[in-house]
Parts: C-alpha cells; sequence; structure tokens
C-alpha cells in the first residue's frame, strides 16, 4: 500500500508530561525501527494511550522531543492543532479502541472523506482507494452501510482502511481489539498482521499477549508512566526481568 | 324609537331620545391599552374630567398658510391612525366586504381630506394606517402616520404628549342591564353587584368613586356586554357610542339610568405641527358649516343636543347652524331625514353577513403573513444563533462572555418588550424600521438565543473523540467541524428546532402589538366585528393547526430520515 515502501522510524527521547501534580509519563525514551512491530503493554493507567497520543500530536507534552521519520515534536509545537502536528499525522495514523467512525458517513465515505477533504484527491480516485482497502480488510460488502449497521470488528476494520487512506507510514493502534468480542478480534489482528507483512510500522497497545508475542518484534512494559522493561517479546513475555513485569503478567495470564 | 328601549338620537330636541348620550367625564376604554407604550416611552395614561374649555378659547386669526401647507402634504397622502379593532361606531370592517374600513371616522377623514383639497388647492388622499390602539401616540411620534383619528379624548394628559386639534366629537357614558333587571335604575344600585367596564378606564374610576365593590374589568368593549346577556354581570358602564352599537340594538339589554360623564374626541398631532393643526381646525370648521359633519353624525346615530359646545367664537352662529343647531344653541327643529343611515343594528345584524367565504379570504392572508414571518424569523435566529454559539464554544475569552450575555439578555427578556423596544425605542433614536421588519429582527434575536444554546448543547454532545478521529486523519479543525461535528449534531438539534419552529410560529401572535397583520390581529378584528368568537376562533385554531401540524410532521420526517445516527 501506499507509503509502506518507505518505512518509518519513530523516536522518543525523554518524554515526560504532567497532569497537574500528577506525572503521566516520565522521561519515556524510546526507538522504534522502520517496519517494526511494537507492542505496548502495562497495567491500567499506565500511561500506554497517551503516549501514543503524543506521538500523533493529539495530546501536547511537557519536556523531551518526539521525532516521526523527519518531522521533530517539541512541548511548544505540540500544544497546538498546528502545521507540526498535522505534518506528523500525514505520516502515521491511529485507531481507536472506541472505532470512532464518523455516524452520519457510509463505510466508504468514512474511508474517502479525508483523502477528498485534505489531500484533495477527486472522488473516484478517492473511491477507487477506498475500494481497494475496504477489500483488503474484507468489507468489500458492506461499503454501503453506515457505522451503526456494522458489528465492531467490522467497524474496526473500516477504522483501519480510513486510516490507511491517508497512506501513512506507520500506524499507533489503541487497544483496537478491547471492545471487541473473542471471535470478532481475530479478525482485525489477521489485518494487522497483513499491514506488518506489507512493513508499516506499528506501534500497538494492546492486551492480546498471544498476538504480541507471535506479531511483535519487541514488547515495551509501561508502568506508572515509565518504561520498566524493553526487549524481544518472547524474551519479555516468557522470561520478564523487571518485577512490575512480572506483576502485570501473572494478572493479564490470570 | 330603537328596538329593545333603547333610544336613539336622530332628531334632535327630544329629551328621552338622549338618554343615551349625555355628559360627564373622559372616555375611558381609549387610553387602557396604553400601559405597554407607558413602560418604554412614559407615555402617561391618567383620566379625569378634562374637557378643553373650547367656547372661551378664542382663536387667533388664521395666518395665510397655504405654501407652508402644501409644503407639509407634498405627498399628497394624508395619513391616518387607528385602530380597527376598536369597533363600531369609530372603525370597523365592513360585514359586506372585510377587505373594506367603514366608520364614521373613516368618513370624517375623507371629508377633512377633501376639504384641506378645496381649500388649499391640494389633490389629497387618505390612508388609513392600522395600529395597536394603546401605540397611537407611539406611531405618531415615529412618524408612522400623520394623525391619530381613533376616539382619542383630549385631556391634559394626552395633550402633553401631542396637540389636538379642536374637539369634533362630545361623548358621555351609558350604564347598560338586562331588559328583565327590576332592580338597578341607577349606579347606586349596584354598589354590591358586578358591574363590568373597561380594564383601567374612566369609567372604572367612575365605578370606584361609586364605591361599586364588584367591578369586572375587560380589555375588549364586546366582551361586557356579552358576559352581561349571560347574567355574569348585573351592569355594564362604557361610552355611550359604543352603547349605542353594541347594546342599543340587543333587545336583552337596556339603558338605565342618566349618562355619566363627558368628554371630547380631538385629532391628535406632533406638536411641531402647527400648520397641520390650523389647516384641520379650519377644515373643521368648514365640515361643521357645512353641515357635512353633522350628517355624518346623523348617519352613526351619533348627533344629540350636546355636538352644540362643538361650535365656537368667531362664527359660532353659523357653526351651529351647520350643526343644526339655533344661535342660542337649542337644537333646531330638522324636517329633512338623514340622507342614509347606518343600521343601529349593524354589529348584530352583520353576524349573518359574515359567512365563511366572507372572512376566509382575509383570515388566509393573514395566515399568509404569519407563515412568512416565522420562516424568516426562524431563518435570521438559525443564522445568528449559530454565530452566538460559536463564539461561545470556540471564541476568545471576551468574545465567550459577550456569547454567553446575549443568550442571557435575549433569554431573559420578554418578546414582547423586545419588540416594542425596536419598534418604538430605536425609532426615537431615528433607526425607523417597518413594522414586518422589526418582527423579523425581534423575533431572530430573540430566538437566536435559544438556537444558540441548543446548538450548543448539540456540539458538545458530539463524542470528542470525533474532533481526535478527525485531526488524526490531518483534518483542520474548521473542516471537521463542517463536515464531521456540525452534520451530526445539526440531527440531535432538529427536533428541539422543530419545536422552537411551532413555538415561533405562535408567538409570532405578539406581533400585533406593532400592527402587523398577522392571522391573530385579524381573527381579534372581525371578530369583535362579527361576533362570531366562537366560529371564527375554531377557524383560526384550525388554520394554525394545519400549519403546525405539518412542520410535526417535517419534523418526525427528518428524524426518521436520519435516525441512523447513533
Amino acid at each position: 500500500m501506499a507509503g509502506s515502501n518507505t518505512a518509518l522510524s519513530i523516536s522518543l527521547r525523554g518524554v515526560t508530561k504532567r497532569f497537574g501534580e500528577r506525572r503521566i509519563l516520565q522521561d519515556v525514551t524510546l526507538e522504534v525501527r522502520p517496519g517494526e512491530t511494537v507492542a505496548l503493554v502495562g497495567p491500567s493507567g499506565a500511561g500506554k494511550s497517551t503516549l501514543l497520543r503524543c506521538i500523533n500530536a493529539l495530546h501536547p507534552f511537557d519536556d523531551g522531543e518526539i521525532r516521526v521519520g523527519p518531522h521533530a515534536l517539541t512541548p511548544q509545537s505540540s500544544r497546538s492543532n498546528g502545521s507540526a502536528g498535522r505534518e506528523v499525522r500525514r505520516l502515521v495514523g491511529m485507531v481507536f479502541q472506541d472505532f470512532q467512525l464518523f455516524p452520519h458517513l457510509s463505510a466508504i465515505e468514512n474511508v474517502t472523506e479525508a483523502p477528498r477533504r485534505v489531500l484533495r484527491q477527486t472522488r473516484e480516485a478517492a473511491t477507487a482507494q477506498a475500494q481497494a482497502l475496504l477489500r483488503r480488510v474484507g468489507m468489500t460488502h458492506r461499503e454501503h452501510a453506515y457505522p451503526e449497521q456494522l458489528s465492531g470488528g467490522e467497524k474496526q476494520r473500516v477504522a483501519i482502511a480510513r486510516a490507511l487512506a491517508m497512506g501513512p507510514r506507520g500506524l499507533l493502534c489503541d487497544e483496537i481489539t478491547s471492545a471487541l468480542d473473542p471471535e470478532l478480534k481475530h479478525e482485525v489482528l489477521a489485518v494487522l498482521e497483513d499491514l506488518k507483512r506489507d512493513g508499516l510500522t506499528l506501534l500497538l497497545v494492546t492486551h492480546e499477549l498471544g498476538f504480541a508475542r507471535r506479531a511483535a518484534d519487541r514488547v515495551v512494559v509501561l508502568a506508572d508512566g515509565v518504561i520498566v522493561e524493553v526487549g524481544p517479546s518472547e524474551q519479555v513475555l516468557e522470561h520478564p526481568q523487571n518485577p512490575r513485569t512480572r506483576q502485570f503478567l501473572s494478572r493479564v495470564m490470570g | 324609537m330603537a328596538r329593545g328601549g333603547v333610544n336613539l338620537p336622530d332628531q334632535p330636541g327630544v329629551k328621552d331620545r338622549m338618554s343615551w348620550q349625555t355628559p360627564e367625564i373622559a372616555r375611558g376604554w381609549v387610553w387602557v391599552r396604553r400601559r405597554v407604550g407607558a413602560l418604554l416611552v412614559g407615555c402617561v395614561a391618567a383620566t379625569g374630567p378634562a374637557i378643553a374649555n373650547d367656547d372661551e378659547q378664542a382663536r387667533t386669526p388664521m395666518p395665510r398658510i397655504d405654501g407652508q401647507l402644501r409644503e407639509r402634504l407634498a405627498g399628497g397622502v394624508l395619513r391616518w391612525g387607528g385602530d380597527a379593532e376598536g369597533g363600531a361606531p369609530f372603525q370597523l370592517r365592513d360585514p359586506h366586504d372585510p377587505e373594506r374600513l367603514i366608520g364614521f371616522e373613516v368618513e370624517l377623514a375623507d371629508s377633512l381630506a377633501a376639504a384641506l383639497s378645496g381649500r388649499h388647492g391640494l389633490r389629497l388622499a387618505t390612508e388609513f394606517v392600522q395600529y395597536e390602539w394603546d401605540s397611537l401616540p407611539l406611531g405618531l411620534q415615529k412618524r408612522d402616520f400623520d394623525l391619530i383619528l381613533s376616539g382619542l379624548e383630549i385631556t391634559p394628559e394626552n395633550q402633553q404628549q401631542m396637540r389636538f386639534s379642536r374637539p369634533y366629537y362630545i361623548y358621555t357614558q351609558q350604564l347598560v342591564v338586562r331588559r328583565d333587571e327590576k332592580r338597578i335604575n341607577a349606579l347606586e344600585d349596584c354598589l354590591d353587584r358586578p358591574v363590568g367596564t373597561l380594564a383601567g378606564s374612566a369609567a372604572r374610576q367612575i365605578l370606584e368613586r361609586a364605591g361599586i365593590r364588584q367591578i369586572v374589568s375587560f380589555s375588549g368593549q364586546v366582551e361586557p356586554y356579552l358576559d352581561l346577556e349571560l347574567g355574569r354581570l348585573d351592569a355594564v358602564l362604557l361610552d355611550a357610542p359604543i352603547a349605542i352599537f353594541y347594546a342599543a340594538g340587543n333587545p336583552r339589554l337596556r339603558a338605565a339610568g342618566q349618562p355619566l360623564g363627558k368628554g371630547a374626541y380631538g385629532i391628535g398631532l406632533r406638536h411641531e405641527d402647527g400648520v397641520l393643526a390650523m389647516a384641520l381646525d379650519e377644515a373643521l370648521a368648514e365640515l361643521m358649516v357645512g353641515a357635512r359633519l353633522r350628517d355624518i353624525y346623523r348617519k352613526w346615530h351619533l348627533w344629540n343636543a350636546m355636538q352644540s359646545q362643538l361650535a365656537r367664537q368667531p362664527n359660532r352662529v353659523a357653526e351651529l347652524a351647520g350643526l343644526g343647531f339655533t344661535p342660542d344653541g337649542q337644537p333646531a327643529t330638522v324636517t329633512d331625514a338623514p340622507r342614509e343611515q347606518v343600521d343601529i343594528n349593524l354589529m348584530a345584524a352583520s353576524a349573518e353577513l359574515w359567512t365563511f367565504d366572507r372572512y376566509a379570504p382575509t383570515l388566509l392572508k393573514a395566515a399568509g403573513m404569519t407563515v412568512f414571518l416565522t420562516f424568516t424569523s426562524m431563518g435570521l435566529a438559525m443564522i445568528v444563533g449559530l454565530l452566538v454559539c460559536l463564539s461561545r464554544l470556540y471564541g476568545p475569552a471576551l468574545v465567550r462572555y459577550v456569547a454567553l450575555m446575549y443568550v442571557e439578555f435575549f433569554r431573559g427578556t420578554p418578546l414582547l418588550l423586545l419588540l416594542f423596544f425596536l419598534y418604538f425605542g430605536l425609532a426615537h433614536y431615528g433607526a425607523h424600521m417597518s413594522a414586518v421588519i422589526t418582527a423579523i429582527v425581534g423575533f431572530g434575536l430573540n430566538y437566536a438565543a435559544y438556537e444558540a444554546e441548543i446548538y450548543r448543547s448539540a456540539i458538545v454532545s458530539v463524542h470528542a473523540g470525533q474532533w481526535e478521529a478527525s485531526r488524526a486523519l490531518g483534518m483542520r479543525d474548521g473542516l471537521t467541524f463542517r463536515r464531521i461535528i456540525f452534520p451530526q449534531a445539526l440531527r440531535t438539534a432538529l427536533p428541539p428546532m422543530t419545536n422552537d419552529l411551532v413555538a415561533l410560529f405562535k408567538d409570532t401572535s405578539l406581533v400585533s402589538v406593532i400592527a402587523v397583520p398577522d392571522l391573530t390581529k385579524e381573527y381579534l378584528i372581525l371578530s369583535r366585528s362579527s361576533f362570531k368568537f366562537v366560529e371564527l376562533g375554531l377557524l383560526t385554531a384550525a388554520l394554525y393547526l394545519a400549519m403546525s401540524i405539518p412542520l410535526g410532521y417535517l419534523s418526525r420526517g427528518l428524524e426518521r430520515r436520519w435516525g441512523r445516527v447513533r
């Protein structure tokens, strides 16, 4: 797909975010290499979603620097919905836990909206691309359905197609299977594995440890806004070194 | 003799024929409705014995006013203000043709214009300007018309507000009871009985001074007599000219006791309009001398012995003669019958004349005005409301505050007051808007406050994640608002918006205070002219429903169509 040939690197250096007295993220430093798939795991409230939103300039941060491809975000430039943020978003797409499809638009209109309005693609070009993307996520048969007529898994696949339509070279996924029934999760995860094969840089917040082990190159464990462990997924998930990681894994595995 | 024991003063000199008209205080119903106007421009409404003593006021000889008058009336139209809701005999809809206005003041206006034309070599037409009665002095100041000819009494209070011509009619008030009433022969017999009159009127003051304990006040002159017939009241005290047309023709009612109160009607003019005032005084004198005034009063059953008081120096004898009096003020023996006379049962008889095909076109036209006002006002309210809402949500601090103040101000002030302020208050500072424009602006501004709040809550109710998702797709905030947030908010806002549209639809009836001929105003005028309160009321209600029910269908249809959202 578009943009997947030249994969994207994402690097965070000393990223700190405070909310009043509370520190949401503290001194987070992380390198995501081009084409790499990184799973971000950790207990609730650890700051995983916030980290994704900082990378996409949806949330401002207070200290440090985030580089997405050639573009740098600073605490200043992260503060507005300005040009720095928009350039970063051109390179990384985002998919949300609660889909956030546009309810007044059909599936295909959800996908064509941004290319047509932001990239000024013609209706024909945008529609052709959207049809290709929907086919890729297995949604050809529901092109003209409205979001409320779709199941959760279908919604999420449309949301992925919508993000891909802007031709990103990386994708941020925020617990995109959490709201789905188990039997629907695999259809979304299958799409992600497909994207990974295409060379898209993926940063996934997930609770699917099985999927993380199978698909992620590395796992990052975040707890209380601090990275407590980073490593190849099998090593971190099978032989965790940090007590916080062990505590988290034992709870998740139940 | 008139039926129902009521005497009609067609002929002078017969004592018992005078019982409907004789002297005392000031005419009350007239200034009653001035309350609202008083709020804004401070017109003082008051009563009291207040007849200008005209006989003593020797006029200075008229200067030559031809040139100035020609300049003053260069438009070729004499615009006079009145209220057709006032009814007989002043101004009313012709039962034979609801689009036409009749009444003794209509004829007086035409005769005055003719006299002015003849005296000064003009070609002067008349134009009636429909106005809410209590607003007439305001409309005069606002220059919506040149003069008021609408049973306006000459009182010191009124004289502070405007200049008056010499009196054109002397009136009294009359107690009316049911025909079979045995107990009441004078006001003193009513001490513990319910007596009807007009709210805040001079008649009411007479009743208060007489110590009547159960005074029932009405806002129209038709309703007290209806209640009297129905037995809810035992007596009604109102101006004799009203009683002639609304009670005298009714076989179930009769006059009781001597007429009370005396006052004079005069033409109201702006203080600075001295030239026109002088010309009108001359024209009135001409109508008196030439017997035209007497003819009009005889036609309308208004002539009586008191009218001798209209005549004055320096031409008193000639005026007396023209009015039908001997030089010493006694009614002259009149041999000729009046050329034409209005049916005294005009009002009662008109009920039969007011058939559906007569009044339906008039009501339909008024309904058209109501629809026009509703949709243009709503259009303005939606535009202004959106601007206010966007300012409140996304403007800088100061703009947000101003928008909040806008909402609080217009939500917290009565629409009626706003209309009045826009129409009369602003005119004071030179901002002249037509009544229809004023109505649209007033409703638009007021409803914009409600629309703004509806839009705001609808916009806020759109999930914040929609902003994030749009931004994540590289959309700018303006684009996101236009394409993503607003369409969703609109669907949320639609039901309360249609609700407001229906409310506005009915609120437009308030425009009658600034004399826009809408459906409600037309109902009031027609029902008081025809007595068909029930029939016309049902038809008017049906028209309102016929227009508002489709709005409900439209709303539900749109909601269904967009129902897939959320």
